[in-house]
């Protein structure tokens, strides 16, 4: 049944979704315009009018090594740094799922990193996993600099995409055990009497079932390393970008040069690009991964 | 092949207890079903001699070996669940193979004997499908394809026709039947469908809030219900039952004023004492005016080969079956004879059948020959 109000004047129905219109309009069309505005224009260093410059900002953006080096590290983040979150949600879930004693203590726990902000988060890594004392001193004591991420780009690389996943195999947690929850109890019985034991269970009924889910966490927390308020707060929190841009995520970059080198065009244009490779990853995922992901 | 010994087997959830000490023995090659009402713990003890539930106290046995400890894989049995609990994923062919996949069969091997099974179930042109392009019936084929294939020693079968219309009901009830005279694997079914029990069981287990309230084979529990309960619960429409007390003088009972004559040496052994009296609905005979039992016809169900009428008796609901063109209908009083023969006598205080003769007594002629069961109830 089809369920249908109609109004006699235009103008009611207007009234009733202007707060959500207005509200779009002036945090998502408004930026966005502004964004592609600045992204072809640039303002004349002694002041007036932008001018429309084309694609300058993009062929300066592309042309600039370290540019490059962004987008290589974001790619490293926003690979690696999912990867690990679905992989040890998921191994969490299957755990819980099994309902042993303690499930419900532990549920909670590997919920609670998830309430966490990522800058909180990054300051405390930031201490526990600091190269002069603690867990690493003991590791250094070894050999000096196994561990400093004061000192190399991949540790300090590593370091934020620790974090990253520390706070969010709590969120690919919630899904996928959600996700468990869902498959019928039977089945896992029925591979039982088959004779599977739970790691067979685990790999040949559970997880394949799981493939939506696992289809939606992937977009998701590729989009969420891309562009994620933590994957900015994270590294602004632990490494500013450092140690010689080892860890300069994208957002990172256009952040940077946008508010500290007072770049906009610049910052504009990576945002755009940014965007643009958000968009051709999931294309990709849909295109071709989507496909054996069987609903139903 | 393989038998199954129970013993004193008990099942609790928390505090709850659910089965209270179960002793059952299935023999080698025998069809077992276990019957009861929802919640009597009858799929619980399924699931328990499957090794997917814990044993609270007690042990179960499988050809000897005592499987309490066992993972269900160990356990040498095979189950057909409720809604068949087939792999989404899988084809027919994966989900038929599925057991010999984990057991490391070689590729071959497995699909000759998926082909050879999926013929015994009828299923050889389906075996590309994915379940969910199967009929109802036909996922049920491959439910069962999936068991048959272990070549299990014991098949376990958890109501598995309960969501099938009923016509596919009949069909796989008799290719179950088939399928088990074939085979000849000791078989467990447990369903709530008295129907299903009588056809299929060797012999019947009827369970009822956690204890087993008689085995026997199916016929002598229609003939010689154990209690109460059981005469309620096998027969349709179930046995008419009454709280009275017999008159040993005129050796009757009475209900609502009308005189109903017993055997005088019945009457003479339950002289006195408060008893449950039954009679099956089929055994009542309909009679000449003035005589038997009396009864205002409330409505009457047609059910092709005969016609149900229903009444109320001593104010309890009563049911005959009459012939098809008997000529009642509702508003009319009817006279109703109920033979004195085909009368069930339970105690009135615990609901388990007395039999006759009693011991001590010099009844000779011990009616019907059925053998008796370990839940016979006795008069002390």
């Amino acid at each position: 049944m089809e369920k249908r109000a109609v109004f006699k004047s235009w103008w009611l129905p207007v009234l009733f979704a202007l707060p959500q219109l207005v509200l779009i309009l002036l945090f998502f069309y408004w930026p966005v315009a502004a964004v592609v505005n600045w992204a072809f224009t640039l303002e004349p260093p002694f002041g007036g009018a932008a001018e429309f410059v084309g694609f300058a900002n993009f062929k300066e953006a592309l042309s600039d090594p370290f540019y490059w080096n962004s987008v290589v590290v974001s790619l490293i983040f926003a690979t690696v740094g999912p990867f690990f979150c679905i992989f040890i949600g998921l191994t969490l879930a299957l755990a819980v799922d099994r309902q042993l004693p303690g499930s419900g203590f532990f549920r909670f726990f590997y919920i609670l990193p998830f309430a966490i902000a990522g800058p909180a988060a990054g300051m405390a890594f930031r201490f526990i996993l600091s190269p002069e004392r603690g867990l690493a001193a003991s590791i250094n004591a070894l050999s000096p600099d196994l561990w400093n991420p004061a000192k190399y780009g991949s540790h300090a690389l590593a370091l934020v995409i620790i974090i990253f996943i520390w706070k969010w195999s709590g969120y690919t947690f919630i899904f996928l055990l959600a996700g468990l929850q869902s498959v019928p109890r039977a089945l896992g019985e029925a591979a039982a009497m088959d004779g599977a034991g739970p790691f067979r269970r685990a790999i040949d009924v559970q997880v394949p079932l799981l493939a939506p889910t696992l289809f939606f966490l992937l977009v998701t927390m590729m989009t969420e390393g891309f562009v994620g308020a933590d994957t900015f707060g994270i590294v602004h929190s632990v490494t500013g970008g450092g140690p010689n841009h080892g860890t300069e995520v994208m957002v990172y970059r256009i952040v940077d040069e946008a508010f500290q080198g007072l770049n906009y065009s610049g910052a504009s244009a990576q945002s755009i690009i940014l965007i643009g490779l958000i968009m051709v990853f999931t294309f990709i995922q849909f295109r071709f991964i989507e496909k054996r992901v069987h609903y139903k | 092949m393989a038998d199954i010994q129970i013993r004193a087997v008990r099942k609790s959830y928390g505090k709850t207890p659910t089965l209270h000490g179960i002793d059952l023995s299935f023999d080698s090659g025998e069809f077992v079903v276990i019957l009861g009402p929802s919640g009597c713990g009858k799929s619980t003890l399924l699931r328990m001699i499957a090794g997917l539930e814990d044993i609270t106290a007690g042990e179960i046995a499988i050809d000897g070996r005592v499987v309490n400890k066992l993972e269900p894989r160990e356990r040498g049995c095979a189950m057909v669940f409720q809604n068949y609990a087939l792999y989404p994923h899988m084809t027919v062919a994966g989900n038929i193979g599925y057991a010999l996949k984990v057991a490391g069969v070689a590729k071959a091997e497995r699909e000759r004997r998926i082909a050879e099974t999926a013929k015994i179930v009828g299923l050889q042109d389906y075996l590309e499908r994915r379940p969910a392009a199967l009929s109802g019936g036909q996922r049920q084929r491959v439910a069962m394809a999936r068991a048959i294939i272990r070549e299990p020693k014991v098949f376990l079968f958890d109501e598995p026709l309960s969501n099938l219309d009923a016509k596919l009901r009949v069909t796989m009830r008799a290719e179950i039947r088939k399928l088990h005279q074939r085979l000849s694997a000791t078989s467990v079914f447990v369903t709530h469908d008295q129907v299903e029990a009588m056809t299929l069981a060797d012999r019947l287990v009827v369970m009822n809030r956690g204890h087993v309230e008689q085995v026997g084979r199916p016929l002598d529990i229609y003939h010689r219900p154990a209690s109460t309960f059981v005469a309620s619960f096998i027969g349709a429409p179930a046995m008419n039952l009454f709280t009275t007390r017999i008159e040993v003088e005129t050796a009757t009972v009475r209900l609502d004023g009308a005189a109903i004559a017993i055997d005088p040496l019945v009457a003479h052994a339950l002289r006195g004492r408060e008893v449950i009296v039954g009679i099956r609905p089929e055994q009542c005979r309909l009679t000449t005016e003035g005589k038997g039992l009396p009864a205002r016809i409330d409505f009457v169900e047609e059910l092709g080969v005969g016609r149900v009428i229903h009444c109320e008796i001593a104010g309890e609901a009563f049911a005959a079956a009459v012939a098809e063109d008997a000529d009642v209908s509702a508003g009319d009083t009817v006279w109703l004879s109920l033979p004195p023969e085909q009368l069930h006598f339970f105690d009135a205080e615990t609901g388990r059948r007395i039999e006759f003769p009693l011991p001590g007594t010099d009844i000779a002629a011990a009616r019907g020959s059925a053998s008796t069961t370990q839940h016979t109830g006795v008069l002390s």
